[in-house]
Order: structure tokens, then C-alpha cells, then sequence
């Protein structure tokens, strides 16, 4: 056991998928000319007013249900005071004391039993815009297209106990957004954002330490690898008989480490109070019921059901309900396939390595599930053997066709002709006598380099099972 | 041409009639108010911004629509003067402050296209408190208005330039906005009539705000039928305006006949009235003294919350202030400080040399009750007093159709009078500052003037949405007598 406990605390900002902005008619959308997507009201001009769109409440939610949160019937919007040049009113419209929804919480699936990762509160507030600078012109320019866009931030409570704990708690986080459709939560495009508080306190302690909080990570691999630099630079100040300062720390992925934030942009009073411009939500409890019912199976449920239904293992159920359209994909490709388990090892672990070599996502698969399900229908019939199977399934990514074409086109069918076999069995034996004569005296091992030369002859199409068997009949009479 | 004839004396309603009958046209009425403007205005200072050109051609454009038989609506025609913080198309905007220096409005505040889609030609933008804070017009970037009955005294703020050009008929009808009185006190001390809506009865949208749970605007009218046809105008449900009300808007100028019997005044207690100037309240007294000959019924009202007014107002709206004006920083619209040589020195520059005195104290002051540690003494504490005023008024107006009071404890005083004391400037808001803090709608109108020829104000104070029963209380009070039709002794030259 180690001498410091790891302690991690997550704030998350994930973008609502609603059409418009939160306080105004814009639309959402992603790339496009800087300032193309503004109006006077998410310029901040003067005069100007917000309104609030009632569907990011509604995909507010719909998230808040799926993370177990209690959810406010009555919530307010507060004003967040600071003044940044990305602000078009220097200040930030957000929820304060009476935020859309509390008291939930997100279960990591463990084999041993899962971790339950609670949350402080899930609420609604306005995206800033963005600084561009153009440093060889030598000014900054602000792009107010993501001004007032909806975000939902979810706060966990400092329940993570490792970097890998965070890692493992943004996937299911993103999974579970993405299953209930409020969110793309794709980290490069913006819609899906992390800060991590991270501290250390002595084993067996309970008291928190002093912690320090990361910011600019662009993906989840960098959050756990910013998380582990800051743990052992924490538990290094520590033993030295340093002390952790209580700072902002940016995470820099070339160098892999974090560095002090420029302490003059901490120090700030925001000076919350009620938004006077927007009247409280007050949410109706037959909504809430109405959305609630609506709700699409929840990862953990169809997982648990993946190991019933597909009589799948805990691990590979797992990664088919990652995330929902993989879990879609298997169904779709299971709907045409009885043998689930080599369907499942196809996708998870063919399918998929392919996917990440070329960052495709599973959506854009060029492989149809359909033709997944056909290739496992022809091992199973022995129409191929396994071995073959896998450069048909190179050939179906690369051209796309339906492995029984693929199949017939190259003759690649597995020759279960016995009298064919035992013509090759007899060359092989010929030709190498001293194996023959080693198998025929009791030496297991060399069946296999007989068997390997059968299935050269025949360039891999011979049936393996087939070939054992008149391999033993015939040397061992 | 003789007076009696020129456009601009009428009452919006007059003139509306008028043209609508065809018997004068858009354009001489915008003519006459431009011709007046001219000869008065080096005096007055009323008007910051004249848009001559665009006012010619939009009653060029109203003549031709009603020549062809076409309605441009009720106001057709009907020239109107815009305090400088309603937005409007394609002009500047400046609230008269020097950091909104060069700013044109790409959009139309919701008042400004209700009037226009009315046929309300707009003259122009009036003089104003800078940002709404003040009593006086003095805080203006523009210089002081003055007021047309004595041009040494202010015309009272903060929309005091639409009730000087009003009662200097250099237009038919004029709006300002009312977050601690700023529509009735200048209207008290320029002689005409003035109207503060219900909280939501009117949109926001487009006003630039000084403080959003108390702004509503309000016309000034030369008489009662002009307020309730201006208000059936403006009011409305606004979906660009959270805090608009949905209630629908009767046609108020049917409660311009009343039955004196079925009137019930609210007295508050002498108390109450403490404080105010003698003639102030000889004035106010005669008034009592007129509904009572009429037939007025009248309870007395206990509204012992209001010595808190003051107090709790200058806390919430310079809270809400400090935050509505943060966005004039000088690096999206507006004036920027030149010559400075990073982000904060631009903040800090702009704001420094764009904010007059007076917003930059109440800016200061609500930044400090809104911070940690003193959040709940001021503005907590603030919050709960508003509740109470806010219940005083509830029972109060439970037992009568309006409470009367006085707009203001004293009549227009002097340029420079109270400039350098806040205190004593706040304190003339006495009557009018709880009002805003109630949400509820009141009416200043003409009762009377002093000794020394200066208007006063007398104020009626309704239930949320009742503003039928001040449209009733104040036509009554008009109907029996005539100092609404006094007009200030400006000669032309
Ligand atoms: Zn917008």
C-alpha cells in the first residue's frame, strides 16, 4: 500500500445538442467563419435580453436522469462576475445555488463489484466565446460562436481515487451522454471538456489535502496522464517536505507535465446574484416523469443483459455497451448470427483494431454488421476455416463486398473432401518421413508440423479438423 | 404661422384624429415639432440627437400610405421624442455616456417597433441622466437639460429631456423609462403627465438597462387620454423579454369616463407624508380636496414600509447596475481609451474616462454589496425589505382602487443645487422609489403649481395590472380641472 491516497475530483462541461442557443435563436453548430453564428443577443449588445430554450432544460434533463441526479423543481440562473474579452457581457450566466439538478451518481462496472462515483450537481450555463490571436498582427480577435451555446456541467464529488479511476469515469460518463443523445461529447470538437482537482493525503487520513486544479486537456488519455504527472509531482513536493499550493495548473501534452497558470486570473470574486433578466424554472413533475419514461436503455442495464441475452463475459458485454452504437452495431449483426460469442470477438477485437487504426468510428464502419454476422455463419459451417476467415475479413474492410462473395470470387472454400486430403496426407508423409515416424512413436508434437505442411499444400483451405483426423488414422494404425 | 394652428401644441390624440381625417399631414406635424425644436432647444438641451432627415421621410412615407387609404395605425403620423437608451435601428444610442460614443443599434428595442409599426414618426433621442441614474439630467454627457417653466431649474431625471421637450411641445408625445421615477418625477416637474407600466406590462427588450427587476417604460402624455393611448400601444407580451407578462392589454382609453362614487382613494397616513415642501403639499392637499368634492371615497393606507425605500433601492438597483454595465468595456462598441498597452489597462482606461461621476459611484457601491462576505447584509437583507414594501402595497391597495401621493416631496429645484450632495439628490425619489420596488404601476399628473409658477406632481398608485383604475383616478381628476392645459411661458425667440 502506498503511503498517499490519490484524491480526484472531475468537473465536466458537455455541450447540449439542442438546434439553438441557450439564450437565443442562433443555431448550434461546430467550425464555419468566426461570427457567423451571432446575434445581439449573444453579443451581449445593450438592450439586448435572454430568453431560455426550453429543450436544453429538457436535454438538461434527460442527463440529470441518467446520472441519478435529483432534479430541481425549482432552479435559477445566476450571474458569474469577471471580466475576460471572450465574455460579450463580462459575466456568465449560470446556475449557483439552485442548479438544475444534484445528488446523483455514475457506477463504473468492475468485475469485483463497481465503483460508485457520486456527484455534487449537474446544471445548466452559456458557453463563452473565444479568443483568436494573431500574434505575427500583433492583436486578438474574438469569436462569438460558441457565446451562449447550452452546457451542462457536471461536478463529481472527490471520489476517484486514481488517474485511472478518471480515465475509467469519462468513458462511462460519455457513454451514458451519448446513450440518453444529449450530448456528442467529442472532446475534439469541444462538446465534451474536463478540469480535474486533484490531491494527496496520507493513507488512512480523512482530512483532504491541498489540491491543485488541471485544466487544458484535450482528450482522455491526457487526463490520466496529466493526473499521474500531478500525483507524483504532489507526492515528490511531499517528500521533500514541500508543501502543495493551491493553484491552477495547465497540462502541456508535448512534455507531458503541468505548469503554474499565471496566478494573477485567480484571485476572483465573482460576485453571484440572481439573474434578473430570466424568471426561475419551475419544472413540472409530469414532465420529468414523461422524459423520465422516455429514457433508452442505460448502459449498465444493457450490458447486464448483453451477459444474459448473448450469454456474453462481464468484459466483452463491456465493451460492447461502451458505447451505443457499438452496442447497436452487435445487435444489429446478432439479429443474423447464433453463435454470439465468436460475433462478439469478431467485433471487439478484429472489427475494432481495424476502426482505431484508421479513426473510424463505428458509426463509419465500411464493414455492415450484416456481413460481420454472414463471416462467423461461414466458419461455423465450415465453409472456411478461421485462419482463412481473417484475410476474408481484411478483403471485406478493404472492398467492401460480403465475405460469401469474397469467398466464391477467390475459391478460397476449405476443402473438407476427404479422399482430396488423403492425397495431400500421403505427399506430406512421403515426403517427410522422419516426423511421420516421430508422430506414428508417440511424439504428439509433431502432428502439428504435419498438419502446418497439409494446410501449405492447400494454401490454407484445408479443413484443420479433417486433416487431424486422417492424419491420426493413418500413422497410428 | 400662428400658434393656435402649429401641430406640435396638439395632444397625440388631437393630432392622430386629425390626420387621420385628413385634415393635417404627417409631415407638417413633424415639420412643426422640427421648427420648434430649433427655436427652443439651444435653451432646453432636451434633444441629443434630432433625426430630422429620417423623421421627414418616414411621414413623407405615412401622407403617401393614408392618401392610398391604407391605416398605418393609431399613432399615424403622430411625432414622438425617444429617451437615449431606447434602441432603434440604424441610430446612435448613448444613454449620454461618453463610453457608448459612436454605438448605432443593428435592431429595434420592441417599443420602438411597436411605435413605428403604430405610424409614430420618431423626432429623435431626449437628454437623460447618464445610464438612468440620476434625478436631475444634470449626469448627462450631453450637458443639463433645463426645464421650460424656469430654465435655472433641472427638469428632473432621469428621462428629464422627453419631459422637457414634451412640456415644451417640441414633440406630440415623448417615452422614457422609470426604474426609481425617472418617468414621474419629471413629469411632476415639467407640468405633464407621466406613466409608470406594472413590471412586465411593457418589454424590455432593447433598453438598455440600468436596473432589470425595477426598468419599465413609460409615456409622457399632455393629457390622460394620451397616456392610455400610448400605453395600449407599447404594452404587451414580448417573447424576446423573460420577464414580460402574458396578461392581455385592454384598450385603456375606455376607462377615460369614470363615476366619481365608484372611486376609493388610499390616504397614507400624515406620517407618511412627512417631509415634504409646504407648497408641495398645499397642492396635494386642494387634490385630496378635489376627488373628496367629487364624491371620491377614501380609506387611509398604512405604507410604513417606505422609510426603508430609499435605502433598499440604492442597493438593489446599483447591485443589478454594476453587473448590467460591465459590458461597456470599450473593446466590442462604444468609446475605447486610446493609447494603452494591455487588456486590463484598456478595461480599466475605458471605463475610467467613458463613466461619468455618478455611475461610477453606483457601479462602486453595487459591486461592494454584491461581494463575498457582504452579499447577505446588503443584498440578502436588501431582498427581504423588497418583499416587505412590496406586501405593504399588497394590503394597501386591497382596500381602495389607488393610493395617492405626491410625485415628489419638492418641485424642480436649481441647476448645481444638489449636484454635489447624492444624499439629498436620492431623497427626492422618496415617493416614487417604492413603486418600483412593489412592481406595481402609478401615474403622475399635473395638481397644481407654486408661488413661483412650478408645476407639482400628484401621483396614483394602482394594483399589479390595474393600470384601467389609473387611467379612471386620473381622467377624473383632469375632468375637474385644468392644469394640464397650462402651458410654460418659453417665448419663441
Ligand atoms: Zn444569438
Amino acid at each position: 500500500m502506498s503511503e498517499f491516497e490519490t484524491v480526484i475530483g472531475l468537473e465536466v462541461h458537455v455541450q447540449l445538442k439542442t438546434r439553438s442557443k441557450l439564450f437565443c435563436d442562433c443555431p448550434v453548430d461546430w467550425g464555419g467563419e468566426p461570427n457567423s453564428r451571432v446575434c445581439p443577443v449573444c453579443l451581449g449588445l445593450p438592450g439586448t435580453l435572454p430568453v431560455l430554450n426550453r429543450k436544453s432544460v429538457e436535454l438538461g434533463v434527460r442527463a440529470a436522469l441518467a446520472l441519478n441526479c435529483r432534479i430541481a423543481p425549482f432552479s435559477q440562473f445566476h450571474r458569474k462576475n469577471y471580466f475576460y474579452p471572450d465574455m460579450a457581457k463580462n459575466y456568465q450566466v449560470s446556475q449557483y445555488d439552485l442548479p438544475l439538478s444534484a445528488d446523483g451518481f455514475v457506477e463504473i462496472p468492475r468485475e469485483e463489484g463497481s465503483l460508485r462515483v457520486g456527484l455534487a450537481r449537474a446544471h445548466l450555463e452559456e458557453d463563452t466565446g473565444k479568443l483568436v490571436h494573431f500574434a505575427a498582427e500583433g492583436f486578438s480577435g474574438v469569436d462569438f460562436n460558441r457565446s451562449g451555446v447550452p452546457l451542462l456541467e457536471i461536478v463529481t464529488r472527490p471520489d476517484l481515487r486514481s488517474p485511472e479511476d478518471a480515465y475509467d469515469y469519462l468513458k462511462v460518463l460519455r457513454n451514458l451522454l451519448r446513450t440518453v443523445e444529449v450530448s456528442d461529447c467529442d472532446m475534439e470538437k469541444g462538446s465534451f471538456r474536463c478540469d480535474a482537482n486533484v490531491s494527496l493525503r496520507l493513507s488512512g487520513s480523512e482530512k483532504l489535502g491541498v489540491k491543485t486544479e488541471v485544466k487544458n486537456m484535450n482528450s482522455f488519455r491526457a487526463v490520466e496522464r496529466a493526473l499521474s504527472y500531478e500525483v507524483s509531482r504532489q507526492a515528490e513536493l511531499i517528500r521533500s517536505g514541500g508543501a502543495v499550493v493551491q493553484e491552477t495548473r495547465l497540462y502541456d501534452a508535448a512534455s507531458q507535465k503541468t505548469f503554474p497558470m499565471r496566478s494573477k486570473e485567480e484571485a476572483h470574486d465573482y460576485r453571484y446574484f440572481p439573474d434578473p433578466d430570466l424568471v426561475p424554472t419551475e419544472l413540472d413533475r409530469v414532465w420529468i416523469e414523461e422524459i423520465s419514461a422516455a429514457l433508452p436503455e442505460l448502459p449498465s442495464a444493457k450490458a447486464g443483459r448483453f451477459q444474459r441475452d448473448y450469454e456474453l463475459g462481464f468484459y466483452d458485454a463491456g465493451v460492447l455497451t461502451s458505447d451505443p452504437a457499438l452496442a447497436e452495431y452487435f445487435e444489429t449483426a446478432a439479429r443474423a448470427c447464433a453463435n454470439f460469442k465468436t460475433l462478439s470477438n469478431w467485433i471487439t477485437v478484429e472489427l475494432m483494431a481495424r476502426l482505431k487504426e484508421s479513426d473510424t468510428p463505428i458509426e463509419s464502419s465500411p464493414v455492415p454488421p450484416e456481413h460481420v454476422s454472414e463471416l462467423v455463419g461461414l466458419i461455423d459451417r465450415g465453409v472456411i476455416s478461421g485462419k482463412i476467415a481473417k484475410s476474408v475479413f481484411a478483403l471485406m474492410c478493404d472492398e467492401r463486398k460480403p465475405p460469401s462473395e469474397i469467398v466464391r470470387e477467390r475459391g478460397l472454400v476449405q476443402i473438407s473432401d476427404e479422399s482430396e486430403l488423403e492425397k495431400v496426407v500421403e505427399k506430406v508423409i512421403g515426403e517427410h518421413p522422419g516426423p511421420a515416424e516421430d508422430f506414428a512413436s508417440g511424439k504428439e508434437k509433431a502432428l502439428g508440423f504435419l498438419v502446418g505442411r497439409v494446410m501449405k499444400e492447400t494454401r490454407g483451405q484445408a479443413n484443420p479438423r479433417l486433416v487431424n483426423e486422417i492424419i491420426r488414422r493413418r500413422l497410428s494404425g | 404661422m400662428p400658434a393656435f394652428q402649429a401641430l406640435n401644441r396638439l395632444s397625440a390624440h388631437e393630432l392622430a384624429a386629425r390626420i387621420a381625417a385628413g385634415r393635417a399631414t404627417a409631415t407638417a406635424a413633424v415639420r412643426d415639432c422640427l421648427e420648434r425644436i430649433e427655436k427652443t432647444d439651444r435653451r432646453l438641451n432636451a434633444f441629443v440627437r434630432v433625426d430630422r432627415e429620417e423623421a421627414l421621410e418616414e411621414a413623407g412615407r405615412i401622407d403617401r400610405e393614408l392618401a392610398a387609404g391604407r391605416n398605418p395605425g393609431p399613432l399615424a403620423g403622430v411625432p414622438v421624442a425617444l429617451k437615449d437608451l431606447f434602441c432603434v435601428k440604424g441610430r446612435e444610442v448613448t444613454c449620454c455616456s461618453r463610453i457608448l460614443e459612436g454605438f448605432i443599434s443593428p435592431y429595434d428595442a420592441t417599443v420602438a417597433r411597436k411605435l413605428k409599426d403604430a405610424g409614430a414618426v420618431i423626432l429623435g433621442s431626449t437628454n437623460m441622466d447618464e445610464f438612468a441614474m440620476g434625478s436631475s439630467t444634470e449626469n448627462s454627457a450631453r450637458g443639463p437639460a433645463r426645464n421650460p417653466w424656469d430654465l435655472e431649474r433641472v427638469p428632473g431625471g432621469s428621462s428629464g429631456g422627453s419631459a422637457a421637450a414634451l412640456a415644451a411641445d417640441q414633440t406630440v408625445a415623448a417615452f422614457g423609462t422609470d426604474t426609481g421615477g425617472s418617468v414621474r418625477q419629471p413629469a411632476a416637474f415639467c407640468g405633464v403627465a407621466g406613466l409608470k407600466p406594472t413590471y412586465g406590462r411593457v418589454s424590455r427588450y432593447g433598453l438598455v438597462a440600468y436596473a432589470s427587476s425595477l426598468d419599465q417604460a413609460g409615456p409622457f402624455g399632455k393629457d390622460v387620454e394620451d397616456l392610455a393611448l400610448l400605453l395600449e400601444v407599447i404594452a404587451g407580451h414580448d417573447p424576446r423579454d423573460a420577464t414580460s407578462a402574458p396578461e392581455p392589454v385592454p384598450r385603456y382609453r375606455d376607462f377615460l369616463q369614470a363615476d366619481p362614487a365608484s372611486l376609493t382613494l388610499g390616504l397614507p397616513s400624515r406620517d407618511t407624508l412627512k417631509g415634504m415642501d409646504r407648497e408641495v403639499a398645499a397642492a396635494f392637499r386642494a387634490a385630496v380636496d378635489t376627488y373628496a368634492a367629487l364624491g371620491a371615497k377614501f380609506v387611509e393606507v398604512e405604507l410604513s414600509s417606505l422609510e426603508y425605500a430609499v435605502a433598499c433601492y440604492y442597493i438593489v438597483s446599483t447591485a443589478e447596475a454594476s453587473s448590467n454595465l460591465a459590458r461597456f468595456d470599450g473593446i466590442r462598441y462604444g468609446r475605447r481609451a486610446p493609447g494603452v498597452a494591455d487588456l486590463l489597462e484598456l478595461f480599466e482606461k475605458s471605463r475610467a474616462e467613458g463613466f461619468g461621476e455618478e455611475v461610477k459611484r453606483r457601479v462602486l457601491l453595487g459591486t461592494y454589496v454584491l461581494s463575498a462576505g457582504y452579499y447577505e447584509a446588503y443584498y440578502g437583507r436588501a431582498l427581504r425589505i423588497r418583499r416587505l414594501i412590496k406586501n405593504d402595497f399588497d394590503s394597501a391597495l386591497a382596500g381602495c382602487d389607488c393610493v395617492i401621493l405626491p410625485t415628489a416631496p419638492i418641485p424642480a429645484f436649481r441647476l448645481g443645487e444638489k449636484i454635489d450632495d447624492p444624499l439629498q439628490m436620492y431623497l427626492t425619489d422618496l415617493f416614487t422609489i417604492s413603486i418600483n420596488l412593489a412592481g406595481v404601476p402609478a401615474v403622475s399628473i399635473n395638481c397644481g403649481f407654486t408661488g413661483g409658477g412650478l408645476p407639482v406632481g400628484l401621483q396614483l398608485v394602482a394594483a399589479p395590472f390595474r393600470e384601467d383604475n389609473l387611467i379612471r383616478a386620473a381622467a377624473l381628476f383632469e375632468g375637474a380641472t385644468a392644469h394640464h392645459l397650462k402651458k410654460p411661458a418659453l417665448d419663441d425667440r
